[in-house]
This record gives C-alpha cells, structure tokens and sequence, in this order.
C-alpha cells in the first residue's frame, strides 16, 4: 500500500467518520462549489470616503506611508517626490502593469523606470496593486509579469499604487474579485497580502521594521 | 530532535536557577499577553469568530480525507507535485529525494515547526545539503545549534547581549569594532549576512499556515519577509505541511486568518500572507519551476476520533503557552521536545508516546488561561487530564505517586471510612498547628513543605460544618 493509500485509509476508519461516503462527499462537493462566507466584522462595512479613510488609518497603523493623489498621472511626480524626501536615487524598478505603463514617467526627467523582475541592485520598486482591503489596512498583489514578486521583495523600499475604488471592505470581496478574475478554483501562481512593511519580533520581542523584506512601504493611493 | 521530555524535571529545575533565561523570560510575559489583548478588544466579533473558526475545522476534521484527495488534484493540476509521507523518516527522504534529483547544494528555509517536528536540518546537513535558517529567530538558534523555545518566537529564550555575542563569534568576517548594541543593528547585519543565500540556494523550503481544497494552495504566514525571498528566489519551493492544515475554501482560511495573527502577536494581520499555487507559469518573470508539498501525518491520523482529537484544530499561534505560568516559568526548552507549553503538553506524547513525554501534562496547574485564549476552543486542561488518566491506567507514574493515590482511593471509595479518618484526622493537624496556622515541614509532605508552607486545617471537618449548618436552619425555621 503506498503511504497516500495507508494515510487516507486511516483517516476513513477514524471513530470520528461516518460510514456514509456518499453524504459525505455530496457535503464536501458542495461546500468547494458554493465558497460559503464566514463571519466579516462590522470594522471594514462602511462606503465611499469613510471607506478609504479606513484604510489608510489601518494602513498608517502598521507604519505604511501613505498619500493620496487626485489622478493616475500625479503619480510619477509622487514617486519621484518620496525618493528626493528619502535621499534615494532616481531609479525604480517595476513590472509591465498596463496602468503602470499608461503613466507619464518620461515627465520625470531625470527618473530611471526598469522594467521586470528585481535584481539585488534594486533600491526602490514600484507595484500597482490589485486591491486594498479596509479592514486590515491590507494591499493584494498577485504575481505575473505585470508585477512581479521579487519587486515586493528584493529593493528596500517599496511602493504601491492603488486606486480607490479597488479598495474593498474585507478580505472577502477581494477573494470574489479573484475568482471573477482567475476563474472559480484558480488562483494566480501568487498572491501576496501586504500589510506593513516587513519586521521581526525575534529580539526580546521588541518590533523592529525592515527585516528581510522592504524597510519602508509606500502607499500611493489614486482617487479618480 | 532527540526527545529529552523525560528529563523535564531536571531541566525545569535548571532553568528556574538560569537567570539570563528568567530575564528573557519576564520580558515576554508582559509583551504578547498585553498585545494580544489589546487587538481583541478591538474587535468586537472577535468571540463569534473563534466559534466560526472552529466550526470550519471540525467539519473540515470530519471530510479530513475527501478535502485532502481535493486538495491533492489542485495542486497537481496547478503543476505541483504531492508527496505522501506516513512518518518524519519518509518526509526527510522525500526532501532529500528532491534535493538529489536537483543537485542542490544549499537550501534556504522559512520558519517551520513542522520541519522541527521531522529534525531535517540535521539529516540534510549529514547527507551533505546545507540548510540556512532564514527568519531571524531561527538563524540565531541555528548559530546556536540549539532547538526553539517558542513556536512562533524561537529565539524568545535569549537576551540581546546572547545574540552580539554569537553574532561577534560567527561573523568574523565583519569589522570587530562594529557596535552592536541596539537590536535595529543585530537585525541588520543578520540581514545583510543572509541576501546573499537566498539568491545563491537551489532549493527553498517553507512550512504552510493552511492548505486550500479548493485551490490547491498553500498559505504561509509571516513577518519579515524571508519565507517569501526563500520560495521565490530559488529553482524549487518544498512545502512541508501536516494533513491537517487543509481547509475547505479561500473564504475559510480568511475567517482563521481573522484570529491567528491577533491570537500570536497582536496584528490585525501579520505583514506577509503569501498564497503559492503550483509552479512558474509561463510568462511569470520569478518564482519557483518546481513546487512540491509534503504532505505528512506523523500520528496525527491516530488522533482522529479519540479525546485527542480537537488538538488536531490548532493552528499553531502560540497563545496558549503565552500565557502558561508553567511556561513563563521554565521556558520552551524544559519540555524537552518541538512543542513547548500547553499544546505541546498535549500534543507531543501523542506523537512521541506518555511513556517519554508524561511529564508534560503533569506541568500544569490547570488555571485554563490557555484554553480561555484558545483561538480554536481547544479544551487544553481536559485533554491533559486525560493524559495523565492513561499514564496512570498504565502505571508509568513513580510507585510513590501510584501508592498515596491508591490509599487515598481506598478510602474516597468507603464514605463512612473516609469521614472517620478525616473527623481524626483534621483536628489532629489543626491542633498541631497551634496558634500558627501553617507548617512549615510534616512528615511524608516534604514535596510540599520544601517550598511552600502548607495552611493547617480548619479544627472540624467540611461535612461536620455542613450538618451543623443545616441543623441551625432547621432550629431557625422551627423557631
């Protein structure tokens, strides 16, 4: 018997498990197809203006920084204004995100724009994400070559463009986005929730930011 | 690693005398228990979503095996690969397997208890892989070479002087006039030591917070960004899971999500929570080409069913032993095995057998705080009682212990014996206490008396006040 046989067949004759297999997976079937909601906290129900005011409070609170612009093209002239505030150099790294793309970053003259998957080098990326979340303060970003992993990772600062209205109460309606998105079932190969920027606890239990991933994240939230 | 519980009360006994370890120590009791609380009573659903949480492991507990063919059949459809291993042998070798087949050198892991659980470092490192320790708490005991302390703080047992001292040992190629006295700068330099690995190692290895039916995903849960850096940068991500970490659907792992980070460390959410589905796809620039789970049981299919059973529900958060006088005590080191604490008090003679862990269950008080802070309601002090129920059935506790209980039984068992006995006894002791009220040594309660006093007893039994009572009131109602 091989041990996925011999496992599986314990788990079926444990006391705990009824002998109705067939209830059974009619009960297991339906539970994968219909996704039911558990319980969302009243915290993340609120609309419009005081939605967003949710989130960058939550988001303030895990130490991001954040800004708000009126419109997509405010967006090149913010990331260049957060590398000068930070004394950074005037390069950034970011993948081929269409709404990435459509923005002005020529406008930013002396602004160097790589595209693709970060390199050690890299000290800033640049990630547009795929929805917020309220209630945590929480940015979703799946991986691909619009917005690659490594730059979520790799460069010291990181910074995240979203826009308003793709941010939603709870972490729920984003899973529904996805599904909508990648199909019922399917899931990017990644996806990352970011809620901060990294830290560790590990010395006396004292929070200290910029562990392994990004020291600093930067939330560039875009209202119209 | 080598189970060393049986030696618990030698090694309790030796942390309670080891001040540096009872100086970290009363730094974490105050730090998690204060946080914890605070982001709970900022939630006010946070009661009913405990219940919801463990109402979808229960059920998920009962389909264990349909959602684990489920969960099997995404995965290999995202292009993973699933391998089954019955015992921590067969999820070594299967680790190894894959490390051969890809000539790896140098592994990078994130933080994992499960692969504690099944000592894999230590196997790597003889069959020649060299695994790097990744988060900053575990890179620590690894330069250590010593276990963790705590499942979700492994370094919890050190002060900040230990870690400069280990770092100044190891990395001598770094100036030594460096000051590292802040913790900002050990967590730099550790920083700044490990980029390089993960970008150098052909295999990453990490645990998984939960597994997805639905999906075939795999979630891990972090701070610091280095589990995400170890599965990305390499050629092959290896998840090492335990089969019940499955859950039924995305909407599930997000109501658990709900009290894991606050039930750990006081965030609404951890920084990090990383969904892994299969390997690259092709026009993904990163990522891993190959995507493994290990799908491991390990004795956990042996709970199912029995009064063990709904220790299967934890999720590994670590509040119960946050929050364990015995824990605050003595450490994670003293329970001699992977699982410090309360959980660990249940769960280790589960999987390693009461005859070398039966000392763990003893090691509460039973106050309940680690059941009142259970994210998954899990009944922690019934479940060590019952352990202890079987250590005695099978008669593994000392012959004093088995003969006081036994006289002590022969005559709970005989009322009007035992009421006889008391009814002398207890002025007896009343009378030899004197004006005291305490002793300070007796005769065969040394165990006791050595470092407590023990409060003398009221001068008439409880059942000689009683029936004075009643009478009284009968007198009253008479009157």
């Amino acid at each position: 018997m091989s041990a996925r046989e011999a496992i599986l067949s314990k788990l079926r004759g444990a006391a705990s498990v009824s002998a109705n297999d067939d209830a059974r997976r009619e009960t297991v079937e339906k539970r994968l197809a219909k996704t039911p909601r558990g319980l969302i906290p009243a915290r993340g129900q609120v609309e419009g203006e005081e939605r967003i005011a949710l989130f960058c409070q939550m988001a303030e609170t895990v130490t991001a920084t954040v800004e708000r612009v009126k419109k997509t093209d405010d967006v090149p002239k913010a990331v260049t204004h957060y590398l000068r505030s930070k004394n950074l150099a005037p390069s950034v790294r970011m993948g081929e995100d269409k709404r990435l793309k459509r923005m002005d970053w020529a406008s930013q003259k002396s602004l160097e724009v790589k595209r693709g998957r970060a390199e050690p080098e890299d000290e800033v990326g640049v990630s547009h994400a795929f929805a917020g979340v309220a209630e945590t303060g929480t940015l979703a970003l799946p991986s691909g070559r619009e917005n690659p992993t490594t730059v979520n990772f790799v460069p010291d600062h990181h910074i995240i463009v979203v826009d308003a209205k793709d941010i939603a109460g709870d972490l729920e309606t984003v899973i529904s986005r996805l599904r909508r998105k990648f199909g019922r079932g399917d899931m990017p190969r990644l996806l990352n929730l970011i809620t901060g920027p990294s830290r560790s606890g590990d010395i006396e239990q004292t929070m200290l930011l910029g562990a392994h991933g990004p020291r600093a994240l930067h939330l560039i939230v875009v209202d119209g | 690693m080598e189970i060393q519980s049986p030696q618990f009360k030698h090694k309790a006994r030796k942390a309670i005398a080891d001040e540096q370890l009872q100086r970290a120590m009363g730094k974490a009791k105050i730090g998690f228990v204060g946080k914890r609380k605070k982001a709970v009573d900022a939630l006010p659903e946070f009661d009913e979503l405990r219940s919801s949480a463990r109402a979808i492991k229960d059920h998920t507990l009962e389909h264990l095996d349909l959602y684990l063919e489920a969960y099997e059949r995404k995965v290999i459809a995202s292009g993973g690969r699933v391998h089954w291993a019955e015992t921590a042998q067969d999820a070594r070798q299967a680790v190894l397997d894959i490390c051969r087949a890809a000539g790896a050198r140098t592994v990078t892991k994130g933080k994992s208890m499960i692969t504690e659980e099944i000592a894999l470092n230590d196997f790597l490192e003889k069959e020649g892989v060299r695994p790097v320790e990744t988060d900053l708490g575990e890179y620590i005991i690894q330069l250590r070479g010593e276990h963790p302390s705590h499942i979700i703080g492994p370094a919890l047992h050190l002060n900040k002087e230990q870690v400069e001292e280990d770092f100044r040992r190891v990395h001598t190629e770094l100036p030594p006039a460096r000051d590292l006295s802040q913790p900002e700068s050990l967590l730099g330099e550790a920083r700044h030591i490990l980029r390089p690995q993960y970008f150098q190692a052909d295999v990453g290895i990490t645990g998984a917070n939960f597994l997805i039916a639905e999906t075939g995903t795999s979630i891990i849960v972090t701070n610091e960004g280095n589990g995400d850096l170890t599965q990305t940068l390499p050629r092959i991500h290896i998840v090492v899971a335990s089969i019940e970490k499955v859950v039924p659907t995305l909407e599930d792992a997000s109501q658990i999500l709900r009290v894991l980070a606050r039930s750990a460390t006081g965030q609404d959410m951890s920084v990090y929570t990383t969904f892994s589905t299969g390997p690259r796809r092709p026009d993904d620039p990163d990522g891993p080409d190959e995507y493994h789970v290990i799908l491991l049981d390990n004795g956990r299919s042996s709970m199912l069913g029995t009064e063990f059973h709904e220790m299967l529900r934890c999720i590994r958060c670590g509040a119960c032993m946050n929050h364990c006088p015995v824990y605050h005590a003595v450490g994670g080191h003293a329970y001699g095995w992977v699982y410090p604490g309360p959980m660990g008090s249940v769960l280790t003679p589960s999987l390693v057998g009461v005859d070398k862990a039966g000392h763990l269950p003893n090691a509460s008080t039973f106050c309940g705080r680690c059941e009142s802070v259970c994210p998954m309601q899990i009944p922690l002090p019934r479940m060590m009682r019952h352990w202890r129920e079987r250590e005695f059935e099978r008669g593994l506790n000392p012959a004093t212990q088995r003969f006081g209980l036994g006289f002590w039984a022969f005559f709970a068992r005989r009322p009007k014996l035992y009421r006889l006995a008391t009814s002398m006894a207890i002025p007896t002791l009343s009378g030899l206490a004197g004006r005291a009220r305490w002793f300070r040594s007796l005769p065969f309660a040394g165990g006791w008396t050595r470092h407590r006093d023990l409060p003398a007893p009221e001068s008439r039994t409880f059942m000689q006040q009683w029936r004075d009572r009643e009478v009284g009131k009968q007198e009253r109602g008479a009157a």
